[in-house]
């Protein structure tokens, strides 16, 4: 403390050069949510300052005709679908690697961990061959259950399971409770606070994905709002600027998921922090 | 897990009645186990393990789109799609060189200065007396919560023709580049400036059907704004994991060493630096797995352009096979990326390794991340 009290100069320094950064990572935010209540011509013509000359939300009406509420709702099915999922079977798996003795668990353990190297993307092209051969391609399930798989889901779950006592359980197993009773009533409710990261983490990572859903569907009615928008992009709209559209589209998108990040903040960055702790 | 053994399986219990329960309990517990973690290994078997041995089949194979891949029409084709890939020269085989290139070119610049920006935000961050720092943390991380089609929208206006950046360098009276549309590298535009012309030893000859001087072209101008953009997007995912392992460090040692007289350099060389170890190498490696496999911002922003200079592996696995329907080639591509995901993995271990200390015996392992 005393150390830094006599360097007034390097502190303010070091605020600055915080505050510079800062700023850069929230500029381009302020930019996206003014563009977006600017007009076509508005947004070419001042760029860099985010205050619209006079506000229009034309670029969201515009978004409204289109077919941005269908892809809405098809990335909240996606997303509660996946969310829901996961917590289950994660918790489920976690729950018996960490505490059931059975044959093959420390097998089953080394599957997940193998599984979890391989790169995702390496992976589109051979997902996407299987879902087709499943016959889900085109359909919602097609979507959906094949993010179900999530290794790094279940490795999470285990690791809390064996950092919580056992003696809870053995309790309610004692008193002769069935396995899926204890697990249901008794453990369950007892892993919120993993429970809620990994809601936290499946939400967003189903809301965001792009590449997943892109392999998975070419009716566009199927579309979510990434690859709905991305579509468009790529598509029709590349060419054009409109960047109040795009960045409208880019808004409407991120409301969900940074109003999950708010309301659940000191989740997201506990789990960072619970992750490397093992 | 050994903990909640109440008794050693061996003991004998009073009576064969209690030892035949106890039997019973066990298999239940067994039967359970397979029964809870059914769900999620069927899942990563269909979708995960499944599917690559349905590529690997596909990549020596000439399935054209049509129909199962596993139907009786299919024929294998040996090795073929690879050697179109590795040894003819032709346009495939350009490129997946070209592809290489950019993309180990966004390996080189993504992964030093995300690792690097992501721990001075880290450390900077943790400090006690940083006023405002839930504030700071939030404005770093905010960006890896947001869905990359969003942020590929924000940077397609920023680095605009007449966007952002641009517009900003117009005060200062630079006329800036356009972004998107400029496939010059950063060493050939210096080279050329220093007045150096290519030498035809290095023009004439190559390696997978691109110049070694091409390959020395440096980040093309358009790829730029995709490293602006990974840098931006994931030092504040980085910098999370960069936190729990300093707020670790004991005040006590650091005072200690600010009573020895270490500057502040010195601390972070010989305490921060040895003691965030094993976070600094989970940084990496994620870092390393993460940048091969940049899709989605290439699909988005660049497709690939201008003159090839933005187009990766994954990005091209995807044109080839959903593009242009050569599934075997794509699928081949998609191998061959894998394999240079693993090779660099491991060769990353080696070079950490020659400089290891003694703190990394504790043993952290790279995927406790998740």
């Amino acid at each position: 403390m005393a150390g830094r009290r006599k360097q007034p100069w390097l502190r303010a320094g070091l605020y600055l050069t915080l505050l510079i950064f800062a700023f850069l990572y929230i500029y381009p935010f302020l930019l996206e949510l003014g563009t977006s209540f600017k007009s076509e011509t508005d947004s070419v013509n001042n760029p860099v300052n985010p205050i619209p000359r006079n506000w229009v939300v034309s670029a969201f009406t515009t978004l409204g005709q289109q077919d941005f509420p269908r892809w809405f709702m098809n990335s909240v099915v996606v997303a509660v679908f996946v969310t829901a999922g996961r917590i289950l079977f994660d918790s489920m798996a976690g729950y018996a690697l960490a505490r059931l003795r059975f044959r093959g668990r420390s097998a089953v353990f080394a599957a997940i961990i193998a599984v979890m190297a391989v790169p995702g993307v390496v992976l589109l092209i051979p997902k996407f061959l299987v879902i087709r051969t499943l016959g889900i391609y085109d359909t919602y399930p097609g979507l959906i259950i094949p993010l179900l798989a999530d290794a790094t889901g279940v490795f999470i779950m285990k690791q809390f399971f064996e950092s919580i006592p056992a003696s809870i359980e053995e309790a309610a197993k004692i008193d002769g409770a069935g396995m899926f009773r204890v697990f249901w009533s008794v453990v369950l409710p007892m892993a919120r606070p993993a429970l809620m990261a990994l809601t936290i983490l499946s939400f967003q990572g189903s809301w965001n994905d792009f590449s997943d859903i892109l392999i998975a569907h070419e009716n566009p009615a199927l579309d979510t709002l990434t690859t709905g928008v991305g579509r468009l992009v790529s598509g029709q709209l590349g060419a054009a600027t409109q960047y109040p559209l795009k960045l409208a589209a880019a808004v409407a998108m991120t409301i969900p998921v940074a109003i999950v990040f708010f309301v659940f903040q000191k989740y997201i960055l506990r789990t960072g922090q619970g992750a490397l702790k093992e | 897990m050994a903990t909640r053994q109440l008794a050693p399986p061996e003991r004998r219990a009073p009576g064969t009645q209690g030892v035949r329960r106890r039997h019973r309990a066990r298999r239940r517990e067994a039967a359970a186990g397979w029964l809870f973690t059914a769900p999620a290994i069927v899942a990563l078997v269909v979708f995960l393990v499944v599917p690559i041995v349905m590529a690997a089949w596909v990549s020596v194979s000439d399935w054209s789109g049509i129909g199962s891949p596993i139907s009786g029409g299919v024929r294998t084709v040996g090795m073929a799609n690879y050697e179109a890939l590795l040894t003819q020269s032709g346009l495939a085989q350009q490129d997946l060189g070209l592809s290489i290139r950019d993309n180990l070119y966004y390996v080189l610049f993504v992964v030093p200065l995300q690792t690097a920006l992501a721990l001075a935000l880290a450390i900077v961050v943790s400090r006690k007396a940083l006023r405002g720092r839930g504030f700071f943390r939030t404005a770093f991380y905010f960006p890896s919560v947001t869905s990359s089609v969003a942020v590929s929208m924000i940077f397609l206006f920023l680095f605009a023709d007449t966007g952002v950046i641009n517009g900003a360098l117009g005060y200062l009276g630079v006329h800036g580049p356009s972004w998107f549309s400029d496939p010059n590298g950063l060493v050939h535009m210096i080279a050329s400036d220093a007045g150096i012309t290519p030498p035809s030893a290095l023009t004439s000859h190559g390696l997978l059907g691109v110049s070694w001087w091409d390959w020395l072209a440096g980040p093309s101008v358009a790829m730029v704004t995709l490293i602006v953009l990974a840098i931006w997007t994931t030092s504040g995912t980085f910098m999370l994991l960069f936190l729990p392992a300093l707020y670790s460090i004991s005040e006590q040692v650091e005072e200690a060493a600010i009573v020895d007289g270490a500057g502040a350099w010195t601390r972070f060389r010989r305490i921060t630096l040895p003691l965030i170890r094993p976070a600094l190498f989970l940084v990496l490696t994620l870092g390393l797995i993460g940048t091969w496999q940049v899709f989605d911002q290439v699909f988005l922003i660049t497709q690939g352009n201008p003159a090839g200079t933005t187009l990766t592996p994954a990005y091209l696995a995807y044109q080839v096979s959903f593009g242009d329907q050569q599934w075997g080639q794509g699928a081949a591509i998609a191998f061959i990326l894998f394999a240079i995901i693993v090779i660099f993995t491991v060769l990353q271990r080696l070079v950490l390794r020659e400089h290891d200390s003694p703190t990394q015996a504790r043993g952290r392992r790279p995927w406790s991340g998740g």
